[in-house]
């Protein structure tokens, strides 16, 4: 092998390299092409460096790999562990990275066989965009509409199905409107896509053979969309759709008060220690909206109402800021001396209502120990953590039907509602409408492993709804 | 070195426990008939998805990532007893060192580096960590890879590398100090195994890593429970590339050991890498000693780490260099990733980082 870099003589420079960053899943079943189509997108955009692609290229001839194509298998570019190589599958959730001129993504590469419910909950919680397979010659199965109706639940803001292996049904247009009206389907039925919460675009691709990948493909002529990749590039980040459009919240993680014990290096380089012997600022990450110093904010503490008070600084690392937005880590500074302190929040005033100790929520279950009512368990919202009980499990979805069933535990895999007591009450807003300050984690005090995703369902307080009635 | 405990001195008000005492949380729920709500019959307010993209509030993708990694800094320091940064000098432990100083601002770094000495460092390296811990006001805790040979604990292998040698070194040292935490500038871009590791990451009372039984990571929720004697890796800057490294250390300003830099080197050729004359990494009698104009792509041992050919004297002549590259940096120059191709799945599972 070389050690020769190859250098670039001219015509790049740092202004000209990507600039946001987009993070997407994959999700689909069982051979539809999955790591083929994370194989394409890695290698056509070439994000795959010389001497990774010799080896995939030795083991790729090494088990015969191609037939009378003779390619590469794509797949093993994703493929990490010892065993899954072994194996054959994928095991655990791999995360890949890429660049366009345009953009920086990261990929969460979710396996489909197993334990797929907790690898896409997983991947989606976090994904700007899911891209969902379909195998063109099998359509939309059961599983697709499992993955479909995860990805409303946890209310992804862009979904993309890829109709994968179109070159093996002769790049028909009618099997691809097809699939694509059942999709469309599924979706209304799901609420997908409607009210423009979320995208859905379909878009038909061979993964194997790059059509529609990247670039358009000349074989499929009667379709006129974007290629994938040029979708990817263009969708807006899920922060970029809400910064502007959510109030403003901000989970304190730790108070900064040096009290004389300031950074060296920031001493030498001429940090006022007089002015800063006093400095008490609120540290966290902004999760939702935007703050601009002289806001009126509400600070949220278990055991206080409400107190209101006004942002006069936004500090970072030394810089001063006129304002600033989701997801940026900054640290606060307020008008009044408050007792604030970890597990609190900031709020944009008068936006948040009262924190309430009865959570009504949806739980993924992503554990092998099943949930049962009467169980203690911990919750973990934004940076507080507290016991709660399961009171009751009050369903559990059906995936493939989309129908909810009575249900009085939840075992690997499930999606249900359930009803816990916390031991403190939380700031708990709708997940519905807070992507961040709606989710939380239910944890296992014995071990500490997480076993639930939770997302916050409106109090029944709330609700003229007669499915609350008591 | 400075050798001065600074970690109590910053007052981070974490306060006791993050737990809230069980109140009447029991006995409430007998008697109450079932909601049954569908999942899905509510409908979310529109977002607007698929408006057009821009807005004042995009944030470049090297802030992104920083903020994320202060995010998961402060998360770790809040939530642990003990926390501690490896540090090895090279640049992306110094790109992690960078980011708690900005996490913390204009507060001290509230927990002490660690660094695994294994005798084979770049001379130039040890200087550069100890004018660094200097510059900070930091502690610095060293465990020797050397002292467990001296004392018959570790022996040497036949090929000489002393990378692997450094899990036990680690682990003693983790131990000793009662770390719970401890922050690594492993990135998943580097490795097809650490492509699949966790943001926080448990590990057993042998630092053992089991890819197949990890946590789900959801959001930015981050759990970081462990009981007695486990203990959590935390990486910060998993998400980043050596690209984002570089351009980061760019914008930033960031000073690093002089080797990442071209530099006239006395080399010789071996596994198809340019490797260091030096006192333990001596060329065999066949192989030519010649001096070429090179840089170091990855800083570990002088024993296992090859420098590249470069003359990439500043960090933007890096940047381009690397943006261009068509190897991956651990591929180029380390000769303990070449062992196997599951050499850092191995390592990663004994208690590697």
């Amino acid at each position: 092998m070389s050690t020769e870099t190859a250098l670039l003589d001219a015509g790049l420079n740092s202004e000209a390299l990507p600039s946001t960053l987009f993070r997407f899943a994959t999700a689909g079943s069982v051979d539809d092409g999955k790591s083929t189509l994370v194989g394409r997108l890695l290698h056509d955009s070439k994000a795959i460096l010389a001497d990774t692609l010799d080896a995939v290229a030795r083991t790729s001839a090494d088990r015969g790999f191609g037939g009378e194509k003779g390619g590469i298998d794509l797949a093993l570019l994703t493929d990490g562990l010892r065993a899954e190589r072994e194996q054959g599958i994928t095991i655990d959730v791999a995360y890949r990275y890429f660049a366009t001129d345009r953009r920086s993504f990261i990929l969460a590469d979710c396996p489909g066989h197993v334990q797929y419910t907790k690898n896409t909950v997983t991947g989606a919680s976090t994904a700007d965009a899911v891209v969902v397979l379909i195998d063109a010659r099998k359509g939309v199965l059961e599983q697709t509409r499992r993955h479909l109706s995860v990805l409303q639940l946890l209310r992804v803001a862009h979904v993309i199905v890829a109709v994968n292996k179109i070159d093996l049904v002769d790049f028909s247009e009618q099997v691809f409107r097809d699939i694509e009206a059942d999709v469309q389907k599924v979706a209304r039925e799901l609420g997908l896509g409607s009210d423009g919460v979320a995208d859905l675009l379909v878009v038909p691709v061979s993964a194997l053979d790059g059509d529609n990948v990247v670039d358009r493909s000349e074989r499929t002529p009667w379709y006129t969309g974007p290629a994938l990749l040029e979708v990817l590039e263009t969708l807006p980040a899920a922060d970029e759709l809400e910064a502007e459009l959510e109030s403003f919240r901000f989970p304190v993680q730790l108070v900064i008060r040096p009290q004389g014990a300031l950074a060296p290096d920031a001493v030498a380089a001429g940090l006022n220690v007089e002015a800063y012997r006093d400095y008490r600022a609120y540290a966290g990450q902004i999760t939702e909206g935007s703050v601009k110093v002289g806001d009126e904010v509400s600070v949220i503490s278990p055991g206080h109402e409400p107190r209101t008070t006004t942002v006069i600084g936004i500090d970072f690392a030394g810089q001063s800021l006129d304002e600033a937005a989701a997801p940026q880590s900054v640290a606060v500074r307020l008008a009044d001396e408050i007792d604030i302190a970890r597990g609190d929040t900031i709020a944009a005033a008068g936006t948040v209502r009262e924190s309430t100790a009865d959570l009504y929520a949806s739980l993924a279950w992503l554990s092998p120990k099943p949930l049962r009512e009467g169980q203690k368990v911990l919750v973990k919202h934004g940076t507080r953590t507290v016991q709660a009980l399961v009171r009751n499990v009050t369903g559990k979805l059906d995936l493939a039907t989309f129908n909810v069933e009575p249900a009085s535990n939840l075992e690997l895999n499930d999606i249900g509602h359930a009803q816990l007591r916390l031991s403190a009450p939380l700031p708990l807003e709708n997940y519905l409408h807070h992507r961040r300050t709606g989710a939380f984690l239910v944890i296992d005090p014995i071990d500490g492993n997480t076993l639930a995703a939770g997302l916050v369902k409106d109090h029944p307080g709330d609700h003229e709804d007669e499915r609350y009635v008591i | 070195m400075s050798t001065q405990t600074t970690n109590e001195e910053l007052e981070l008000d974490v306060l006791e426990s993050d737990l809230e005492t069980p109140s009447a949380a029991q006995g409430v729920a007998s008697g109450l008939s079932e909601p049954r709500a569908g999942l899905i019959e509510d409908q979310p307010r529109g977002v607007g998805a698929g408006a057009a993209d821009g807005g004042s509030s995009r944030l470049s993708s090297l802030d992104t990532l920083e903020s994320e990694a202060i995010h998961i800094i402060r998360e770790v320091v809040a939530e642990f007893e003990k926390p501690a940064l490896l540090f090895s000098g090279g640049k992306d432990s110094v790109v992690m060192l960078h980011l708690a100083t900005k996490a913390f601002w204009p507060g001290k770094v509230p927990f002490p580096v660690l660094h695994v000495d294994t005798g084979h460092n770049f001379p130039e390296v040890i200087d550069f960590r100890d004018r660094t811990v200097e510059r900070l006001g930091l502690k610095l805790v060293v465990g020797s890879v050397q002292e467990f040979i001296d004392r018959g604990e570790l022996a040497e292998r036949a090929d000489g590398t002393r990378n692997p040698l450094q899990t036990v070194p680690l682990l003693d040292a983790i131990q000793r100090n009662k770390f719970d935490a401890v922050f690594g500038g492993g990135r998943r871009d580097e490795d097809k195994a650490r492509a699949k590791e966790r943001i926080l990451s448990l590990r057993d009372e042998f630092g053992q890593w089991d890819p197949r039984n990890q946590r789900p990571e959801l959001w930015n929720l981050y759990n970081g429970r462990h009981t007695v004697g486990q203990h959590v890796r935390a990486f910060p800057i998993s998400n980043w590339t050596e690209l984002d490294i570089w351009r980061y250390i760019e914008r930033e300003n960031i000073e690093l050991p002089g080797l990442y830099y071209a530099h006239e080197r006395e080399v010789f050729a071996r596994d198809g890498m340019w490797r260091a004359v030096g006192e333990v990494s001596e060329p065999l009698p066949h192989e030519e000693v010649i001096t070429k104009l090179v840089r170091y792509r990855t800083v570990g041992d002088m024993s296992c780490t090859g420098a590249v050919e470069s003359d990439a004297r500043t960090v933007a002549d890096v940047v381009v260099e690397v943006a261009a590259s068509t190897l991956t940096e651990r591929g180029a120059t380390r000769a303990d990733d070449r062992i196997s191709e599951a050499a850092m799945e191995d390592r990663k599972k004994d208690g590697y980082f």
